[in-house]
Protein backbone atom coordinates (compact mmCIF):
# COMPACT_ATOMS: atom_id res chain seq x y z
CA UNK A 1 0.00 0.00 0.00
CA UNK A 2 1.23 3.45 -0.92
CA UNK A 3 2.18 5.89 1.83
CA UNK A 4 -0.29 8.72 2.29
CA UNK A 5 0.61 11.88 0.38
CA UNK A 6 -0.57 15.34 -0.64
CA UNK A 7 -3.41 17.04 1.23
CA UNK A 8 -4.34 13.79 2.95
CA UNK A 9 -0.83 13.68 4.42
CA UNK A 10 -1.21 17.15 5.92
CA UNK A 11 -4.63 16.31 7.36
CA UNK A 12 -3.37 12.98 8.71
CA UNK A 13 -0.38 14.66 10.35
CA UNK A 14 -2.53 17.30 12.01
CA UNK A 15 -4.95 14.66 13.29
CA UNK A 16 -2.08 12.48 14.52
CA UNK A 17 -0.44 15.41 16.29
CA UNK A 18 -3.67 16.34 18.04
CA UNK A 19 -4.54 12.79 19.04
CA UNK A 20 -1.07 11.89 20.25
CA UNK A 21 -0.69 15.13 22.15
CA UNK A 22 -4.02 14.64 23.90
CA UNK A 23 -3.03 11.07 24.73
CA UNK A 24 0.28 12.31 26.11
CA UNK A 25 -1.41 15.01 28.19
CA UNK A 26 -3.93 12.56 29.58
CA UNK A 27 -1.10 10.15 30.24
CA UNK A 28 0.79 12.78 32.18
CA UNK A 29 -2.26 13.67 34.24
CA UNK A 30 -2.90 10.03 35.01
CA UNK A 31 0.77 9.47 35.82
CA UNK A 32 0.68 12.09 38.56
CA UNK A 33 -2.35 10.32 39.99
CA UNK A 34 -0.70 6.94 39.55
CA UNK A 35 2.45 8.09 41.32
CA UNK A 36 0.46 9.13 44.36
CA UNK A 37 -1.47 5.88 44.33
CA UNK A 38 1.67 3.77 43.92
CA UNK A 39 3.47 5.69 46.64
CA UNK A 40 0.48 5.26 48.91
CA UNK A 41 0.17 1.55 48.31
CA UNK A 42 3.87 1.00 48.86
CA UNK A 43 3.64 2.74 52.20
CA UNK A 44 0.50 0.84 53.24
CA UNK A 45 -1.68 3.89 52.67
CA UNK A 46 -4.53 4.08 50.21
CA UNK A 47 -3.44 7.20 48.31
CA UNK A 48 -5.90 9.83 47.07
CA UNK A 49 -9.42 8.41 47.29
CA UNK A 50 -11.67 11.35 48.16
CA UNK A 51 -12.17 13.20 44.89
CA UNK A 52 -14.29 11.19 42.50
CA UNK A 53 -14.35 7.41 42.20
CA UNK A 54 -11.11 6.00 43.63
CA UNK A 55 -9.80 9.56 43.73
CA UNK A 56 -9.32 9.72 39.97
CA UNK A 57 -10.52 13.33 39.86
CA UNK A 58 -7.64 14.30 42.15
CA UNK A 59 -5.87 15.13 38.91
CA UNK A 60 -8.44 17.85 38.16
CA UNK A 61 -8.33 19.15 41.70
CA UNK A 62 -4.53 19.41 41.52
CA UNK A 63 -4.63 21.17 38.18
CA UNK A 64 -7.28 23.59 39.38
CA UNK A 65 -5.22 24.34 42.45
CA UNK A 66 -2.15 25.08 40.36
CA UNK A 67 -4.11 27.57 38.29
CA UNK A 68 -5.92 29.24 41.19
CA UNK A 69 -2.85 29.78 43.37
CA UNK A 70 -1.37 33.25 43.54
CA UNK A 71 1.44 33.78 41.12
CA UNK A 72 4.50 35.45 42.59
CA UNK A 73 7.33 36.72 40.44
CA UNK A 74 10.37 37.84 42.40
CA UNK A 75 11.14 41.53 41.92
CA UNK A 76 14.78 40.91 41.06
CA UNK A 77 14.10 38.03 38.68
CA UNK A 78 15.08 38.34 35.06
CA UNK A 79 11.50 38.40 33.88
CA UNK A 80 11.95 37.24 30.31
CA UNK A 81 14.03 34.18 31.16
CA UNK A 82 12.00 33.55 34.28
CA UNK A 83 8.96 33.16 32.04
CA UNK A 84 10.78 31.17 29.40
CA UNK A 85 12.27 28.56 31.76
CA UNK A 86 9.09 26.57 32.54
CA UNK A 87 8.30 26.43 28.83
CA UNK A 88 11.76 25.09 28.10
CA UNK A 89 11.31 22.50 30.83
CA UNK A 90 8.17 21.15 29.15
CA UNK A 91 9.16 21.57 25.54
CA UNK A 92 11.84 18.88 24.97
CA UNK A 93 9.91 16.00 26.47
CA UNK A 94 6.84 16.99 24.47
CA UNK A 95 8.51 17.28 21.06
CA UNK A 96 10.51 14.11 21.69
CA UNK A 97 7.25 12.26 21.67
CA UNK A 98 6.79 13.25 18.03
CA UNK A 99 9.43 10.84 16.73
CA UNK A 100 8.34 7.82 18.71
CA UNK A 101 6.53 5.16 16.65
CA UNK A 102 3.42 4.29 18.62
CA UNK A 103 1.97 1.45 16.57
CA UNK A 104 1.90 -0.45 13.31
CA UNK A 105 0.97 1.50 10.15
CA UNK A 106 -2.74 2.22 9.75
CA UNK A 107 -4.31 1.50 6.35
CA UNK A 108 -6.81 4.15 5.23
CA UNK A 109 -8.66 4.68 1.94
CA UNK A 110 -6.20 7.45 1.16
CA UNK A 111 -3.06 5.41 1.79
CA UNK A 112 -0.95 4.05 4.62
CA UNK A 113 -0.54 6.24 7.70
CA UNK A 114 2.50 5.58 9.84
CA UNK A 115 1.76 5.85 13.54
CA UNK A 116 4.49 8.38 14.14
CA UNK A 117 4.04 12.14 13.98
CA UNK A 118 7.35 12.92 12.35
CA UNK A 119 9.33 10.09 10.82
CA UNK A 120 12.54 12.09 10.72
CA UNK A 121 15.37 10.29 8.92
CA UNK A 122 17.83 11.23 11.69
CA UNK A 123 15.74 9.30 14.25
CA UNK A 124 17.45 9.07 17.52
CA UNK A 125 20.06 11.68 16.79
CA UNK A 126 17.08 14.01 17.02
CA UNK A 127 16.17 12.34 20.30
CA UNK A 128 19.61 12.94 21.76
CA UNK A 129 19.73 16.51 20.45
CA UNK A 130 16.35 17.50 21.84
CA UNK A 131 16.83 15.61 25.11
CA UNK A 132 19.92 17.67 25.82
CA UNK A 133 17.85 20.86 25.52
CA UNK A 134 16.07 19.91 28.74
CA UNK A 135 18.99 21.24 30.72
CA UNK A 136 18.25 24.78 29.54
CA UNK A 137 14.97 24.85 31.42
CA UNK A 138 16.74 23.92 34.62
CA UNK A 139 19.71 26.21 34.32
CA UNK A 140 17.62 29.13 33.09
CA UNK A 141 15.15 28.75 35.95
CA UNK A 142 17.99 28.61 38.44
CA UNK A 143 19.77 31.65 37.09
CA UNK A 144 16.85 33.91 36.28
CA UNK A 145 15.22 33.52 39.71
CA UNK A 146 18.04 35.59 41.15
CA UNK A 147 18.08 33.49 44.30
CA UNK A 148 21.06 31.64 45.73
CA UNK A 149 19.08 28.50 46.36
CA UNK A 150 17.65 28.40 42.87
CA UNK A 151 21.03 29.13 41.39
CA UNK A 152 22.75 26.31 43.26
CA UNK A 153 19.92 23.96 42.37
CA UNK A 154 20.20 24.97 38.73
CA UNK A 155 23.95 24.43 38.74
CA UNK A 156 23.58 21.02 40.29
CA UNK A 157 20.86 20.10 37.86
CA UNK A 158 22.77 21.21 34.80
CA UNK A 159 25.97 19.47 35.89
CA UNK A 160 24.07 16.28 36.53
CA UNK A 161 22.07 16.35 33.31
CA UNK A 162 25.10 17.10 31.17
CA UNK A 163 27.04 14.29 32.84
CA UNK A 164 24.37 11.72 32.29
CA UNK A 165 23.67 12.78 28.74
CA UNK A 166 26.95 11.12 27.92
CA UNK A 167 25.73 7.90 29.43
CA UNK A 168 22.45 8.30 27.56
CA UNK A 169 24.12 8.85 24.21
CA UNK A 170 26.85 6.26 24.61
CA UNK A 171 24.51 3.52 25.73
CA UNK A 172 22.74 3.94 22.39
CA UNK A 173 25.88 3.33 20.34
CA UNK A 174 25.57 -0.47 20.61
CA UNK A 175 21.94 -0.16 19.51
CA UNK A 176 23.18 1.72 16.48
CA UNK A 177 25.73 -1.03 15.78
CA UNK A 178 23.04 -3.67 15.79
CA UNK A 179 20.35 -1.77 13.94
CA UNK A 180 22.66 -0.14 11.44
CA UNK A 181 20.18 2.71 11.10
CA UNK A 182 18.98 5.65 13.18
CA UNK A 183 15.37 5.73 12.02
CA UNK A 184 13.01 4.86 14.82
CA UNK A 185 10.61 2.63 12.81
CA UNK A 186 13.62 0.69 11.52
CA UNK A 187 14.80 0.20 15.09
CA UNK A 188 11.44 -1.35 15.92
CA UNK A 189 11.38 -3.61 12.86
CA UNK A 190 14.92 -4.81 13.55
CA UNK A 191 13.59 -6.30 16.77
CA UNK A 192 10.85 -8.23 14.97
CA UNK A 193 11.09 -11.23 12.68
CA UNK A 194 9.82 -11.33 9.09
CA UNK A 195 9.36 -13.91 6.40
CA UNK A 196 10.85 -11.66 3.76
CA UNK A 197 13.14 -8.65 3.37
CA UNK A 198 16.59 -7.98 4.83
CA UNK A 199 17.57 -9.92 7.93
CA UNK A 200 16.53 -8.82 11.42
CA UNK A 201 17.38 -10.04 14.90
CA UNK A 202 13.94 -11.26 15.88
CA UNK A 203 14.44 -10.46 19.57
CA UNK A 204 14.08 -7.32 21.61
CA UNK A 205 17.35 -5.46 21.98
CA UNK A 206 17.19 -5.77 25.76
CA UNK A 207 18.52 -9.32 25.33
CA UNK A 208 21.54 -8.83 23.08
CA UNK A 209 22.21 -5.42 24.67
CA UNK A 210 21.30 -6.02 28.30
CA UNK A 211 24.01 -3.85 29.75
CA UNK A 212 23.23 -1.09 27.30
CA UNK A 213 19.62 -1.16 28.44
CA UNK A 214 20.71 -0.97 32.05
CA UNK A 215 22.93 2.06 31.41
CA UNK A 216 20.20 3.76 29.40
CA UNK A 217 17.68 3.15 32.16
CA UNK A 218 19.92 4.61 34.84
CA UNK A 219 20.99 7.57 32.71
CA UNK A 220 17.37 8.15 31.78
CA UNK A 221 16.47 8.27 35.45
CA UNK A 222 19.22 10.81 36.00
CA UNK A 223 17.96 12.87 33.07
CA UNK A 224 14.47 13.04 34.55
CA UNK A 225 15.94 14.29 37.84
CA UNK A 226 14.13 11.66 39.81
CA UNK A 227 15.20 9.71 42.85
CA UNK A 228 17.88 8.41 43.27
CA UNK A 229 19.22 11.29 41.17
CA UNK A 230 17.00 14.09 42.47
CA UNK A 231 19.88 16.22 43.67
CA UNK A 232 18.61 19.45 42.04
CA UNK A 233 15.95 19.48 44.73
CA UNK A 234 17.14 19.21 48.30
CA UNK A 235 14.95 20.73 50.99
CA UNK A 236 17.64 20.66 53.62
CA UNK A 237 20.30 22.39 51.53
CA UNK A 238 18.82 24.42 48.72
CA UNK A 239 15.11 24.61 49.56
CA UNK A 240 13.18 23.66 46.41
CA UNK A 241 16.17 23.75 44.08
CA UNK A 242 15.90 25.49 40.74
CA UNK A 243 12.15 26.05 41.05
CA UNK A 244 12.24 27.56 44.54
CA UNK A 245 10.95 30.93 43.32
CA UNK A 246 8.23 29.55 41.08
CA UNK A 247 4.63 29.46 42.10
CA UNK A 248 1.24 28.66 40.68
CA UNK A 249 1.07 27.15 37.19
CA UNK A 250 4.69 28.07 36.46
CA UNK A 251 5.72 25.64 39.16
CA UNK A 252 3.09 23.31 37.80
CA UNK A 253 4.88 23.27 34.47
CA UNK A 254 8.12 22.12 36.09
CA UNK A 255 6.13 19.54 37.97
CA UNK A 256 4.40 18.31 34.82
CA UNK A 257 7.68 18.48 32.92
CA UNK A 258 9.04 15.79 35.21
CA UNK A 259 6.15 13.52 34.33
CA UNK A 260 6.40 14.32 30.62
CA UNK A 261 10.04 13.29 30.87
CA UNK A 262 9.11 10.17 32.74
CA UNK A 263 6.69 9.03 30.06
CA UNK A 264 9.04 9.98 27.24
CA UNK A 265 11.92 8.10 28.87
CA UNK A 266 9.69 5.08 29.31
CA UNK A 267 8.61 5.29 25.69
CA UNK A 268 12.21 5.62 24.48
CA UNK A 269 13.30 2.58 26.46
CA UNK A 270 10.37 0.69 24.95
CA UNK A 271 11.43 1.62 21.43
CA UNK A 272 15.15 1.04 21.87
CA UNK A 273 15.14 -2.06 24.00
CA UNK A 274 11.67 -3.55 24.37
CA UNK A 275 10.67 -3.83 20.74
CA UNK A 276 8.59 -0.66 20.57
CA UNK A 277 5.03 -1.55 19.62
CA UNK A 278 5.91 -5.18 18.93
CA UNK A 279 3.61 -7.74 20.53
CA UNK A 280 5.77 -10.65 21.75
CA UNK A 281 5.25 -14.22 20.49
CA UNK A 282 2.97 -13.12 17.66
CA UNK A 283 4.11 -12.54 14.13
CA UNK A 284 0.85 -11.11 12.83
CA UNK A 285 1.71 -7.62 14.05
CA UNK A 286 5.14 -7.58 12.44
CA UNK A 287 4.72 -4.99 9.73
CA UNK A 288 7.62 -3.23 8.16
CA UNK A 289 8.10 -0.58 5.54
CA UNK A 290 11.32 -0.88 3.59
CA UNK A 291 13.27 2.13 2.34
CA UNK A 292 11.89 1.65 -1.20
CA UNK A 293 8.31 1.73 0.08
CA UNK A 294 7.50 -1.99 -0.01
CA UNK A 295 5.35 -3.10 2.90
CA UNK A 296 6.03 -6.50 4.45
CA UNK A 297 3.19 -7.96 6.52
CA UNK A 298 -0.38 -6.83 6.16
CA UNK A 299 -1.57 -3.76 8.10
CA UNK A 300 -5.04 -3.61 9.60
CA UNK A 301 -6.74 -1.06 11.80
CA UNK A 302 -7.21 -3.51 14.66
CA UNK A 303 -3.52 -4.38 14.53
CA UNK A 304 -2.72 -0.70 14.87
CA UNK A 305 -4.92 -0.48 17.96
CA UNK A 306 -3.44 -3.66 19.44
CA UNK A 307 0.14 -2.57 18.88
CA UNK A 308 -0.59 0.86 20.34
CA UNK A 309 -2.01 -0.96 23.34
CA UNK A 310 1.15 -3.05 23.62
CA UNK A 311 3.27 0.07 23.46
CA UNK A 312 1.16 1.72 26.17
CA UNK A 313 1.47 -1.32 28.39
CA UNK A 314 5.26 -1.39 28.02
CA UNK A 315 5.60 2.31 28.71
CA UNK A 316 3.24 2.15 31.67
CA UNK A 317 5.11 -0.76 33.21
CA UNK A 318 8.37 1.13 32.85
CA UNK A 319 6.83 4.22 34.42
CA UNK A 320 5.57 2.10 37.31
CA UNK A 321 9.04 0.63 37.62
CA UNK A 322 10.48 4.17 37.83
CA UNK A 323 7.97 4.89 40.57
CA UNK A 324 9.00 1.80 42.48
CA UNK A 325 12.59 2.95 42.25
CA UNK A 326 11.66 6.42 43.41
CA UNK A 327 9.89 5.18 46.51
CA UNK A 328 12.49 2.54 47.36
CA UNK A 329 15.98 3.83 46.80
CA UNK A 330 17.61 6.56 48.87
CA UNK A 331 19.33 9.27 46.87
CA UNK A 332 23.02 9.36 46.08
CA UNK A 333 25.34 11.86 47.63
CA UNK A 334 26.39 14.48 45.13
CA UNK A 335 29.95 13.19 44.81
CA UNK A 336 28.68 9.65 44.34
CA UNK A 337 26.39 10.90 41.60
CA UNK A 338 29.26 12.52 39.75
CA UNK A 339 31.57 9.55 40.38
CA UNK A 340 28.99 7.18 39.01
CA UNK A 341 28.56 9.26 35.89
CA UNK A 342 32.16 10.05 35.05
CA UNK A 343 34.25 7.38 36.76
CA UNK A 344 31.97 4.40 36.35
CA UNK A 345 29.55 4.84 33.48
CA UNK A 346 31.86 6.58 31.04
CA UNK A 347 34.74 4.08 31.20
CA UNK A 348 32.38 1.12 31.53
CA UNK A 349 30.45 2.25 28.48
CA UNK A 350 33.61 2.83 26.45
CA UNK A 351 34.76 -0.67 27.28
CA UNK A 352 31.34 -2.04 26.56
CA UNK A 353 31.14 -0.33 23.16
CA UNK A 354 34.53 -1.72 22.27
CA UNK A 355 33.60 -5.24 23.36
CA UNK A 356 30.31 -5.06 21.49
CA UNK A 357 32.07 -3.83 18.38
CA UNK A 358 34.54 -6.70 18.55
CA UNK A 359 31.77 -9.19 19.18
CA UNK A 360 29.71 -7.85 16.28
CA UNK A 361 32.75 -8.00 14.02
CA UNK A 362 33.62 -11.58 15.03
CA UNK A 363 30.02 -12.77 14.70
CA UNK A 364 29.74 -11.09 11.30
CA UNK A 365 32.89 -12.82 10.13
CA UNK A 366 31.62 -16.14 11.45
CA UNK A 367 28.53 -15.66 9.25
CA UNK A 368 26.19 -15.88 12.22
CA UNK A 369 22.97 -13.94 11.64
CA UNK A 370 19.54 -13.30 13.10
CA UNK A 371 18.50 -14.83 16.44
CA UNK A 372 21.73 -16.83 16.76
CA UNK A 373 23.67 -13.56 16.52
CA UNK A 374 21.46 -12.05 19.20
CA UNK A 375 21.81 -15.13 21.35
CA UNK A 376 25.59 -15.02 21.27
CA UNK A 377 25.54 -11.34 22.20
CA UNK A 378 23.08 -12.09 24.99
CA UNK A 379 25.52 -14.58 26.47
CA UNK A 380 28.30 -12.03 26.37
CA UNK A 381 26.05 -9.39 27.94
CA UNK A 382 24.93 -11.66 30.73
CA UNK A 383 28.56 -12.27 31.62
CA UNK A 384 29.44 -8.57 31.49
CA UNK A 385 26.34 -7.67 33.51
CA UNK A 386 27.30 -10.12 36.24
CA UNK A 387 30.83 -8.75 36.41
CA UNK A 388 29.54 -5.17 36.50
CA UNK A 389 26.97 -5.87 39.19
CA UNK A 390 29.55 -7.77 41.23
CA UNK A 391 31.92 -4.80 41.18
CA UNK A 392 29.10 -2.34 41.84
CA UNK A 393 27.84 -4.40 44.74
CA UNK A 394 31.17 -4.73 46.50
CA UNK A 395 31.37 -1.02 47.14
CA UNK A 396 34.26 -0.55 44.75
CA UNK A 397 32.48 1.58 42.21
CA UNK A 398 30.19 3.64 44.42
CA UNK A 399 32.23 4.20 47.52
CA UNK A 400 31.03 5.35 50.91
CA UNK A 401 32.22 8.58 52.48
CA UNK A 402 34.50 6.75 54.91
CA UNK A 403 36.55 5.05 52.26
CA UNK A 404 36.96 8.37 50.46
CA UNK A 405 37.99 10.38 53.48
CA UNK A 406 40.31 7.57 54.49
CA UNK A 407 41.97 7.62 51.11
CA UNK A 408 42.30 11.41 51.17
CA UNK A 409 43.80 11.35 54.64
CA UNK A 410 46.22 8.62 53.69
CA UNK A 411 47.45 10.76 50.83
CA UNK A 412 48.10 13.68 53.14
CA UNK A 413 50.26 11.34 55.24
CA UNK A 414 47.81 11.50 58.23
CA UNK B 1 41.89 15.56 59.88
CA UNK B 2 40.87 18.04 62.54
CA UNK B 3 39.59 16.70 65.84
CA UNK B 4 39.00 13.09 66.70
CA UNK B 5 37.15 11.68 63.78
CA UNK B 6 36.51 8.04 64.30
CA UNK B 7 36.37 5.95 61.17
CA UNK B 8 33.95 3.07 61.21
CA UNK B 9 35.52 0.53 58.95
CA UNK B 10 33.15 -1.45 56.83
CA UNK B 11 34.74 -4.36 54.97
CA UNK B 12 34.38 -3.97 51.25
CA UNK B 13 32.97 -7.46 50.91
CA UNK B 14 30.12 -6.58 53.26
CA UNK B 15 29.15 -3.32 51.67
CA UNK B 16 26.44 -3.83 49.15
CA UNK B 17 24.52 -1.74 46.71
CA UNK B 18 22.85 -4.06 44.26
CA UNK B 19 21.82 -6.63 46.85
CA UNK B 20 20.53 -3.99 49.22
CA UNK B 21 18.49 -2.34 46.49
CA UNK B 22 17.01 -5.61 45.29
CA UNK B 23 16.07 -6.36 48.87
CA UNK B 24 14.50 -2.92 49.22
CA UNK B 25 12.55 -3.32 46.00
CA UNK B 26 11.32 -6.67 47.27
CA UNK B 27 10.01 -5.05 50.42
CA UNK B 28 8.24 -2.22 48.61
CA UNK B 29 6.70 -4.60 46.09
CA UNK B 30 5.44 -6.78 48.91
CA UNK B 31 3.82 -3.81 50.60
CA UNK B 32 2.44 -2.58 47.28
CA UNK B 33 0.65 -5.89 46.74
CA UNK B 34 -0.67 -6.07 50.29
CA UNK B 35 -4.44 -5.73 49.99
CA UNK B 36 -5.23 -4.71 53.56
CA UNK B 37 -4.41 -1.10 54.27
CA UNK B 38 -4.50 -0.14 57.93
CA UNK B 39 -5.82 3.31 57.01
CA UNK B 40 -9.13 4.15 58.61
CA UNK B 41 -11.37 6.08 56.22
CA UNK B 42 -12.05 8.56 58.99
CA UNK B 43 -15.13 10.64 58.27
CA UNK B 44 -16.89 7.61 56.79
CA UNK B 45 -15.59 5.17 59.31
CA UNK B 46 -15.48 6.41 62.88
CA UNK B 47 -13.16 5.35 65.57
CA UNK B 48 -14.65 3.10 68.20
CA UNK B 49 -13.96 4.77 71.53
CA UNK B 50 -13.29 2.97 74.76
CA UNK B 51 -16.08 3.26 77.37
CA UNK B 52 -13.63 5.04 79.67
CA UNK B 53 -12.63 7.60 77.04
CA UNK B 54 -12.63 11.04 78.64
CA UNK B 55 -13.90 13.67 76.27
CA UNK B 56 -15.99 16.85 76.34
CA UNK B 57 -18.57 17.24 79.08
CA UNK B 58 -22.23 16.56 79.19
CA UNK B 59 -24.78 17.47 81.86
CA UNK B 60 -27.38 14.94 82.91
CA UNK B 61 -30.95 16.27 82.87
CA UNK B 62 -34.23 15.45 84.63
CA UNK B 63 -37.13 14.17 82.58
CA UNK B 64 -38.55 17.67 82.31
CA UNK B 65 -35.30 18.94 80.83
CA UNK B 66 -33.88 20.71 83.90
CA UNK B 67 -30.20 20.13 84.60
CA UNK B 68 -29.58 17.74 87.48
CA UNK B 69 -26.97 20.12 88.92
CA UNK B 70 -27.81 21.35 92.43
CA UNK B 71 -25.11 24.01 92.52
CA UNK B 72 -23.25 22.46 95.45
CA UNK B 73 -19.94 23.91 94.24
CA UNK B 74 -17.91 20.74 94.60
CA UNK B 75 -16.83 20.55 90.96
CA UNK B 76 -15.31 24.06 90.71
CA UNK B 77 -13.57 23.36 94.00
CA UNK B 78 -12.07 20.06 92.92
CA UNK B 79 -11.22 21.17 89.39
CA UNK B 80 -7.42 21.31 89.22
CA UNK B 81 -7.35 23.87 86.42
CA UNK B 82 -10.28 26.05 87.47
CA UNK B 83 -12.15 25.62 84.24
CA UNK B 84 -15.64 25.43 85.75
CA UNK B 85 -17.54 28.62 86.49
CA UNK B 86 -20.57 28.06 88.75
CA UNK B 87 -22.97 30.66 90.19
CA UNK B 88 -25.60 28.85 92.25
CA UNK B 89 -29.11 30.14 92.89
CA UNK B 90 -32.23 29.03 94.74
CA UNK B 91 -35.74 28.79 93.32
CA UNK B 92 -39.04 29.59 95.11
CA UNK B 93 -39.23 26.01 96.46
CA UNK B 94 -35.85 26.41 98.11
CA UNK B 95 -34.17 24.08 95.63
CA UNK B 96 -30.67 25.06 94.55
CA UNK B 97 -29.77 25.13 90.90
CA UNK B 98 -26.93 26.46 88.75
CA UNK B 99 -27.79 29.93 87.48
CA UNK B 100 -24.56 30.04 85.51
CA UNK B 101 -22.59 26.91 84.70
CA UNK B 102 -19.79 27.19 82.19
CA UNK B 103 -16.91 24.90 81.38
CA UNK B 104 -13.95 26.18 79.43
CA UNK B 105 -13.06 23.11 77.41
CA UNK B 106 -9.83 24.69 76.25
CA UNK B 107 -8.62 24.82 79.81
CA UNK B 108 -10.03 21.47 80.88
CA UNK B 109 -7.54 18.64 81.24
CA UNK B 110 -10.26 15.96 81.21
CA UNK B 111 -9.19 14.48 84.53
CA UNK B 112 -12.75 13.49 85.37
CA UNK B 113 -12.61 14.77 88.97
CA UNK B 114 -15.83 16.77 88.45
CA UNK B 115 -17.72 13.65 87.47
CA UNK B 116 -16.24 11.71 90.36
CA UNK B 117 -17.04 14.35 92.96
CA UNK B 118 -20.58 15.20 91.82
CA UNK B 119 -23.04 14.06 94.53
CA UNK B 120 -26.04 13.95 92.18
CA UNK B 121 -24.28 12.51 89.09
CA UNK B 122 -25.07 15.60 87.06
CA UNK B 123 -21.80 16.56 85.31
CA UNK B 124 -20.12 13.90 83.25
CA UNK B 125 -17.28 13.59 80.83
CA UNK B 126 -18.41 12.25 77.48
CA UNK B 127 -17.22 9.59 75.09
CA UNK B 128 -16.77 12.09 72.30
CA UNK B 129 -13.98 13.76 70.40
CA UNK B 130 -15.22 15.74 67.39
CA UNK B 131 -15.05 19.21 68.94
CA UNK B 132 -13.89 21.49 66.15
CA UNK B 133 -15.29 25.04 66.32
CA UNK B 134 -14.91 28.16 64.24
CA UNK B 135 -14.39 30.56 67.18
CA UNK B 136 -12.69 30.35 70.53
CA UNK B 137 -15.85 31.49 72.33
CA UNK B 138 -17.66 28.40 71.18
CA UNK B 139 -15.27 26.36 73.28
CA UNK B 140 -16.78 27.67 76.53
CA UNK B 141 -19.75 25.38 76.97
CA UNK B 142 -22.66 26.94 78.86
CA UNK B 143 -25.33 25.04 80.71
CA UNK B 144 -27.73 24.80 77.77
CA UNK B 145 -25.01 23.39 75.54
CA UNK B 146 -23.92 20.91 78.20
CA UNK B 147 -27.52 19.71 78.59
CA UNK B 148 -27.94 19.42 74.83
CA UNK B 149 -24.96 17.11 74.42
CA UNK B 150 -26.21 13.59 74.00
CA UNK B 151 -23.07 11.52 73.49
CA UNK B 152 -22.53 8.59 75.87
CA UNK B 153 -21.08 9.44 79.26
CA UNK B 154 -17.71 8.22 80.41
CA UNK B 155 -17.45 5.23 82.68
CA UNK B 156 -14.90 6.45 85.18
CA UNK B 157 -14.19 2.98 86.37
CA UNK B 158 -14.82 -0.48 85.10
CA UNK B 159 -18.20 -1.55 86.54
CA UNK B 160 -16.95 -5.13 86.81
CA UNK B 161 -13.95 -3.98 88.78
CA UNK B 162 -14.96 -0.89 90.80
CA UNK B 163 -11.81 -0.67 92.85
CA UNK B 164 -9.61 -0.93 89.74
CA UNK B 165 -7.67 -3.92 90.86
Amino acid sequence: MEAISGTAFVVATIVKTLVFFVILLLGVALTTYMERKVAGFMQDRSGPNRVGPLGILQVMADGLKFILKEEVTPEAAHKRFFLLAPVLALFPATVLFGVIPLGSPLPTPWGRVDMIVADVPIGFLYVLGIASLAVYGVVMAGWSSNSKYSFLGGLRGSAQMISYEIGLAMSLVPVLMLAGNVEMPVLVSMQQSFAAGPGTYGVWFIFPLLLSGFFFLVSGLAETNRVPFDLPEAEAEIVGGYHTEYSSMKFGMFFLGEYFHLITTGALISVFFLGGWDIPFWRGDNIRVLADGTVIGDPAWWKTLLTMGAFTVKTTLLVVFFMFIRWTIPRFRYDQLMDLGWKVFLPALMLYIMLTAVAVFVLDRAQIVGPAFAGALFGLNLLLMLIFLYLLDRGRLVRGATAKTRAATAMEGD
Amino acid sequence: MPGDVRFVERPEAESSYVRAISQGLGITVRHFLRPDKPTQQYPDEKWELAPRWRGTHRMAVHEDGRAKCVGCGLCPTVCPVNCIKLIPAEDENGERYAAVYEIDEFRCIFCGFCQEVCPVEAIHLGVHYENAEYTRERWVYDLARLCENDHPVTALWDPADPSSE
